[in-house]
């Protein structure tokens, strides 16, 4: 009985006999499931051979650890979930990169792996490995399947728990003689009622009018604005709040493109790396409004110095982060969406004119030292390019970034109009993302112009995914920014141990010679004025290309906070003269 | 200072070790964790003794709470609650000493498990002060082993077990509500 003639029949069939493998394919085209990232091996072989006969595209990685980052891209560029497969032990083991990745960035996943057969369990058997034990504390959660009528019900639980609530990678780990197995197949049954999982939180009134009080009576007021606001696909009404109370909204890096950037009221990115200004205005705050943010370390510095003055509201899903590390006046915990729908009948306006020319001040302060603002002296630096690329690209690319010097750079110096345009590890930080999730996004929008931009060091951790591109025929951009060395790592040494240079020094290989290898059109460049060149060149192909631009090696991502110091103690660039 | 919680779960495979691992992860040390049956069938009940203040306490419910098998957290460091411990104290008794060790183990309540030519078992629940006194007397006569439950708590009222399915049917049929506490027992509590 195939898929089409059931539907065409327009009867219901069920419940009838099949394979547990069968019945994986079943589950994932009925959560609409269109792409697979994944790697075949013996334990999930049952499952691969049957997928030809079902609607779902299979996008072949060349490790593991791409293939969940691929299906990470795909979930954050489309806003469902992304569904990646391994076999057991080592395909099993290679996700658990991307896996915590997802789990840190609360990206939606589901991850299928094959486990040996239920007998040999236990039996340190040829590729055994207990992947529900090693990634009990990064998953959302976990199923171990050792029967084929557990495979529907663990499966449609899998989708649920991962996209609902805070979202997150859930790993199904289905043994082999399950997918062998047979049983009837009732999809209806199947629905899932975790009874302890309870996602639907609503902030109380009390707390919404308390939260009122306190927006209503601020004099100085700041959003500041998460991933949870993509994630709850609250933007309009952010927009819409902010626009009401006249606050203006900084934002952590996930939360970047929530918020249009060229908005009157966006600040730009807050934390380690974020602009002078913004970190300035958050620490001289009476009020905090924090959207779907955590208070990670990298956005708060010194916890004991974060915004001493400023009263804090914080909105967010997971109430195991109120009160977690920055202790608030009030917590509302539910989506983002349904709590300012909440909250926005209540506000009044205020223009905060007094505020805002303060922090326009603050601003006018930073800029003056950015390195926006020097000369082409000869050198191409990294925001240099950056720069170009976004304005080359119109501001309009989907842009996917590795992890380290480039990743802050691109943050400071590419400016997001739209939501979910920018794709980036923030809470994980693993080198080699870059390339994989931009192959992802790219299938998710095949429309969007997607570039990666990555480092020469993050690139070479995961740049076998070129193959992938190649073999699916992915139109993705890559920009190396090539600075011959791990960048963001040598900033450290350069600030931290002495400027002692060791393990920090590439010798990398010639990329435009490796991207001609692959068919993928490499193009070199040197100098500022190429930028542009390169990306309208790239805009032109057919294909993928890859620009190697050189840059600067000795460059460091300003401004940066001191380590262990309070958000306003910024190491700030130094005048153009010094540097070089 | 120690909190206690009682913990409703799905009795499934692998729970009690999620839970575990959770306090591991989130470097809270464990002082005592019990877990057994309930009335309900596919529902376990664990106490779980945790080293930590009011702040850390309410962090453990919120992050027990994002386990998925985990159906209801009760905080009952400070409800009215029944606080016990079971200990079974094996201790060398002679001729001499026997009839001593009898009225100790009558001035605590406890009860002469088992009688052998050179020694005696205690069993005595309490609370644990009172088990730690017990041993404190007896130690003299010398103990020659002794064995703890931890502390399994109560509270006091109506309040019930959680129902559920059985954990076999679990996944499959309609899953009736969880009967939920007044707010007070919610994940948090945030109003300033
Ligand atoms: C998998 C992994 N290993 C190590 C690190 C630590 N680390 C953070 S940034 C960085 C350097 C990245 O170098 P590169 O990719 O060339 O980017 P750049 O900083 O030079 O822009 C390193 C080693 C990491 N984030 N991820
Ligand atoms: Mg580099």
């Amino acid at each position: 009985m195939t898929r089409t003639s059931a539907r065409a029949s327009g009867r219901r069939l069920e419940p009838r006999m099949l394979t547990g493998a069968q019945i994986v394919l079943e589950c994932l085209t009925r959560e609409r499931v269109s792409h697979v990232f994944g790697y075949p091996g013996g334990a999930i072989l049952p499952v691969y051979d049957v997928m030809p006969a079902y609607p779902i595209h299979h996008v072949l990685a060349r490790h593991e650890q791409g293939a969940v980052h691929m299906a990470d891209g795909f979930a954050r560029a489309g806003g469902g979930v992304g569904v990646a497969m391994a076999t057991s032990g080592p395909g099993a083991t290679n996700m658990v990169t991307g896996i915590a990745t997802a789990m840190m960035d609360s990206s939606p996943l589901v991850c299928i792996t094959g486990q040996v057969s239920s007998s040999l369990i236990g039996s340190d058997a040829f590729q055994e490995t207990d992947i529900t034990g090693v990634t009990l504390p990064i998953t959302k959660h976990n199923y171990l399947v050792t029967e084929a009528d557990e495979i529907a019900p663990a499966l449609r639980e899998a989708f649920y728990i991962a996209r609902s609530g805070r979202p997150g990678p859930v790993l199904v780990d289905i043994t082999k003689d399950a997918q062998q197995g047979s049983c009837s197949f009732d999809w209806e049954a199947a629905e899932p009622k975790p009874p302890g999982y309870r996602p639907d939180h609503r902030p109380r009134a009390a707390e919404v009018r308390h939260a009122l009080d306190l927006i209503n009576g601020s004099a100085r007021p700041v959003i500041l604005l998460g991933h949870g606001v993509i994630l709850g696909e609250a933007e309009n009404l952010v927009k819409a709040f902010a626009e009401r109370t006249t606050i203006p909204v900084a934002m952590t890096l996930l939360g970047i493109g929530a918020f249009p950037g060229s908005h009157p009221l966006n600040l730009g990115m807050m934390g380690l790396h974020g602009e002078a200004w913004v970190n300035e205005a958050v620490q001289q705050a009476d009020l905090l409004i924090a959207l779907g943010m955590r208070f990670d370390d990298r956005v708060t510095g010194k916890l004991a110095e974060f915004a001493p003055g400023a009263r804090k509201i914080h909105v967010e899903i997971d109430p195991a982060e109120v009160n977690k590390n920055v202790p608030v006046d009030v917590g509302l915990i539910g989506d983002v969406r349904d709590v300012l729908e909440a909250l926005l009948p209540g506000v009044t306006p205020n223009d905060h004119a007094a505020w805002l020319a303060h922090i326009d001040g603050l601003r006018g302060h930073a800029t003056a030292r950015s390195i926006q603002g020097f000369d082409d002296d000869g050198h191409l630096y990294a925001a240099h390019a950056i720069h170009d690329l976004w304005q080359a690209t119109r501001g309009r690319a989907l842009v996917v970034t590795d992890v380290g010097q480039h990743q802050m750079w691109e943050a400071q110096y590419y400016r997001h109009e739209s939501t979910r345009s920018l794709i980036t590890s923030g809470g994980l930080g693993p080198m080699g993302f870059a390339v994989p999730a931009a192959i992802g996004a790219k299938l998710a929008r095949p429309d969007a112009d997607v570039w990666a931009i990555v480092g020469d060091g993050g690139f070479q951790m995961t740049m076998a995914e070129l193959g992938t591109m190649v073999q699916e025929g992915v139109k993705v951009n890559i920009a190396i920014i090539n600075n011959g060395c791990l960048g963001m790592v040598r900033q450290l040494q350069e600030f931290f141990y002495g400027a002692r240079y060791h393990a920090t020094p590439l010798v990398n290989p010639d990329f435009v010679t490796l991207a001609s290898a692959y068919g993928i059109r490499g193009i070199r460049v040197t100098e500022r004025a190429g930028v542009a060149a390169a990306v309208a060149a790239a805009a032109a192909h057919d294909g993928p290309v890859l620009l190697d631009i050189r840059v600067e090696s000795g460059d460091a991502v300003y401004p940066m906070v001191a380590a262990g110091a309070g958000l306003d103690q910024m190491i700030r660039r130094p005048a153009q003269e010094a540097t070089r | 200072m120690s909190s206690t919680f009682v913990v409703y779960v799905e009795d499934k495979p692998g729970v009690l070790n999620r839970v575990a691992s959770l306090f591991r992860r989130r470097a809270f040390n464990i002082e005592s964790l019990t877990v057994g049956h309930t009335d309900t069938p596919g529902v376990s009940r664990m106490t779980i003794v945790v080293g930590t203040d009011r702040d850390g306490a309410r962090k453990v419910e919120a992050h027990l709470y994002k386990l998925v098998n985990v159906l209801r957290v009760d905080d009952v460091t400070s409800t009215p609650a029944v606080f016990r411990d079971l200990a079974m104290i094996k201790v060398q008794a002679s001729a001499e000493t026997r009839s001593h060790i009898m009225q100790l183990v009558d001035v605590y309540r406890a009860r002469i498990v088992d009688v052998a030519p050179d020694s005696l078992m205690v069993e005595v629940t309490g609370t644990e002060d009172k088990i730690d006194s017990l041993l404190d007397v007896l130690r003299p006569y010398g103990v020659l082993e002794a064995v703890r439950t931890g502390r399994v708590a109560m509270a006091r009222g109506a309040a019930r077990t959680p129902r559920v399915r059985p954990a076999s049917a679990a996944l499959r049929g309609p899953m009736p509500r969880i009967p939920r506490e007044p707010a007070a027992s919610g994940p948090v509590q945030l109003t300033a």
